[in-house]
Parts: structure tokens; sequence; C-alpha cells
């Protein structure tokens, strides 16, 4: 006994390297958990206002590209705009019934990465502002993330540029969905699988949210396929999708709170425990 | 005594900030991420008890980690480059050579400190990478992220020790 204990004496330096190593290798397994705590990351009051006065400095120096980005919604939206006004000139505003189901928050970035493995995000916005857990996060070119831990007033969430999280997308000309997920090599491309090969698709085509899950409406810009292979002995497509958001980039965001993603839930696990109709 | 233990948390402070505000910020072709914070276990009293050095090591990981949300992927990379600090600057010196107590590149002579900051770079790098992936999948990917990684730290460390750490 005492031999044993001398010898763990003597030792004491490889003791200790391997004891901080299980520490550091038991966060990083169970890093499910830890990202949704609140001191560990960089949603915590000191990380997240020390990013939010570094950005506040930074983003002046990416607002000329952030000016035209908001010009060119601007001019969409003013287009979309006057083509309703068009289609129905003189009907009563009451009479159709207003299906608001998406509310946007907007906020500003405060720290991102696209060139680790998992990148996150940080924004400005959080509890106090409305963000929850699971809300969808867009930009005016498109899909950037989801929201995965808030604090009072900052939140962080995972970008598309994560593997450990997928899209549910489209084929914006026939509707055929499938998963996009990031393979963790190019901030500029992801991949989108399970699309059979009976599907006709092109290069060019547009690919856009599917609208399956209450995350992201249907029909906010993903991307566009830059090429696809037919793998051989498999069933499903490998396309290559040049996403259309720059991660590099971004600074304004919006956070979407699916007003009705609740109920929707709540029916999806009513369904699936066999509660629901009948 | 007092003095050095200043100008080290000193070291500890500004090392992190350079890395958490600065080189994670920039971000190259999406492969080449440079960490210099392995700077400061590096020139750690070359005589100092091999607790301290992996405490101090760990406390450095975890902080940098907390700042880019990769909670144990830093702290492990730096206390196994810690632990194996001992073992490195035993081999790479000469029995005869004197090693004063502080590792800088004035202090031990220009080919001592590039032996001492490819390996422990090199390393640490390594370590980092492949435990931020988590698999050994993508091998070569890594191998290649890593080493790229690895030359433009050495570079920014071997400056800094130009410009920054000379006394």
């Amino acid at each position: 006994m005492r031999s044993l204990f001398r010898l763990l004496v003597k030792n004491y330096p490889f003791l200790l390297f391997l004891f901080l190593e299980v520490v550091s290798v038991v966060f990083i397994v169970n890093y499910n958990s830890f990202q949704r705590s609140r001191f560990l990351n960089t949603s915590n009051a000191v990380s997240a206002s020390l990013y939010s006065s570094y950005s506040a400095v930074v983003q002046y120096f990416g607002l000329k590209k952030v000016n035209r980005h908001l010009m060119e919604e601007n001019s969409f939206l003013r287009n979309q705009l006057d083509r309703y006004e068009n289609v129905l000139p003189d009907s009563i505003p009451g009479l159709v019934p207003s299906d608001s189901t998406f509310h946007y928050i907007s906020a500003r970035v405060i720290n991102n990465s696209v060139n680790r493995q998992q990148n996150y995000i940080t924004l400005n916005r959080g509890r106090k502002h409305g963000v929850k857990p699971d809300q969808g996060i867009i930009t005016t070119t498109g899909i950037v993330g989801i929201i995965t831990s808030v604090s009072e007033s900052y939140s962080m969430g995972l970008s598309v540029l994560n593997p450990r999280w997928s899209v549910s997308a489209k084929l914006k000309k026939n509707g055929y969905y499938g998963s996009l997920i990031w393979d963790g090599k190019d901030h500029k491309f992801a991949d989108l699988n399970e699309i059979p090969f009976h599907v006709d698709v092109a290069v060019g085509d547009t690919i856009v949210t599917s609208g399956y899950s209450s995350v992201f409406p249907e029909g906010i810009m993903v991307g566009t396929v830059k090429s696809f292979t037919q793998p051989p002995g498999e069933n499903y497509y490998v396309i290559n999708v040049a996403l259309s958001t720059d991660f590099k980039s971004v600074t304004w965001v919006e956070v979407i709170d699916g007003l009705k993603s609740e109920e929707l839930e709540k029916l999806k696990q009513a369904t699936l425990n066999g509660e629901a109709g009948i | 005594m007092e003095r050095l233990g200043f100008r080290y948390f000193v070291m500890f402070i500004v090392l992190l900030a350079v890395q958490v505000l600065f080189l994670n910020q920039i971000q190259f072709s999406g492969y080449i991420n440079p960490y210099i914070y392995v700077l400061f276990i590096m020139l750690l009293p070359v005589n100092m008890p091999k607790y301290a050095l992996m405490l101090l090591a760990f406390a450095l990981g975890i902080s940098v980690d907390i700042f880019s949300n990769s909670l144990g992927v830093h702290s492990a990379a730096s206390v196994f480059v810690a632990y194996l600090r001992p073992v490195i600057i035993r081999v790479i010196t000469n029995r005869e050579e004197d090693l004063s107590e502080y590792p800088g590149l004035a202090q031990t002579g220009f080919q001592w400190f590039l032996g001492y900051a490819v390996i422990m770079i090199l390393l640490h790098h390594l370590a980092l990478f492949y435990l931020e992936v988590f698999t050994f999948a993508n091998f070569l990917n890594t191998l290649y992220r890593a080493i790229l990684s690895s030359v433009f730290s050495f570079f920014v460390i071997v400056l800094s020790q130009f410009i920054i750490f000379r006394e």
C-alpha cells in the first residue's frame, strides 16, 4: 500500500497530465450540454460584451458592403410591393386574413468564424429581445444558422458552417428536398444530400429552404448548384452547393421567431406518440 | 520574483487578447488559423515545476476555448505540450550548454530557439487540429491544415521575439 502511494507521489506530473486531459476530453465529447450552458461559451456576459465592443469598432470597415446589400434588398422589396399593389388594386385588406407565422428580430453579429471545423456565431440580441433557442438566423442574402444558447442580452448559434447541424432544403424548380450539410472544407460550399437520381438537376439551379421544419419559412435562399455527381452504388446525388451567404462578411442578421413553432412541435410530438387524430 | 510573476500575467492577457480578438478574426482561405498563445507555454521559466506548467497551460487553453466556443480542444492541446516541454528541452539542449531561466530567443540563441519553436508549435497544432475534428477520417486534409497553420504561427512567434520580447 505504501509503495503504491509512493509510486503515485513520484509520478504526480503524469497523473495530473492524465487528469487535465480527461477533463478536456470530457468537455469535447459533451459539447452539446456545454454549448447550451450559459457560462462556458461566447454568450456569457464577459466574452459577449468584449466581442460586442470589438465588433462595434470593426463593423465600420464593412459598412460599404452592408449598404449595398440593404439597397439591393430595398429595391427587391419595393418591386414585390409594387406587384402586390397591382394584382389587388381594390381588394379590401380586412377580407384577407393575415397569417403572419413569422416575426423577425434584427441583430448584429458580434463574433463569427469560418475557418474552424465547427463554426459558431454570436449575436447582440438575447432573451429580453425575444430570442429563444432553435430559432433560425437569416441575412439579406440567405440563411445563416440557428440559435442554440441564449443569455439575457446575447445569444449564440451554430452557423451553416457546422457539421453538427443540417438544414432541410429543396430544389426551387421542382420541390424535391434533401438535407444540406457542411463538409468542413470550404466556407463557400456545402453538400445537399438525399436527392434521388431520377430528379432533374442542372448546374445553376436555385436551392431554397423547404419550410418543413418550423425553423425557417419556406423559400429562403440557400445557394445554387455548383456541381453534382452520381456516386456508383448509391441512390442519391451528391450535390455541391455554392452558398449564397458570404459568411466572411455577415454583419447584420435577422432572427426568425416562428410564432407557431411551439404549436407545430407539440403536434409533431403528439403524432409521434400516436395521440393525435382518430 | 514578484516582477516576473507580473510580467507573465501581462503576457497571458496580451497573448489571449491577440489570439481571440485578432488572429481568430482574420480568416485566410479557410485553411490557416495561427495559434500563437502557445508562446506563453514556451516562455515559462525553464525549471518551473511540472504541475505549475500544466495548470497554467490548462488555464490559458480553457480561456481561449471559452472565447472560441471550442470547449476542451485548446486546453487539451496546451496541457499536452506543457507535459512534453521538459522532455523537449532536455532532448534539444547539449549537456555543456547552460540554459538561462527565461527561454527567449535573445537568451538562448537563434538556433536553439528555432528548434524549440518548431517542435512545440508542431506538436501543439497537430494535437489541436486532430482534437478539433475528433476523427482520423480526412487524415491528410487535417494534417495539411495543421502544418500550414504551424508555419504561419512559427513566423509570427519568431517575429514577435525580435519585436516585442527583446530585452
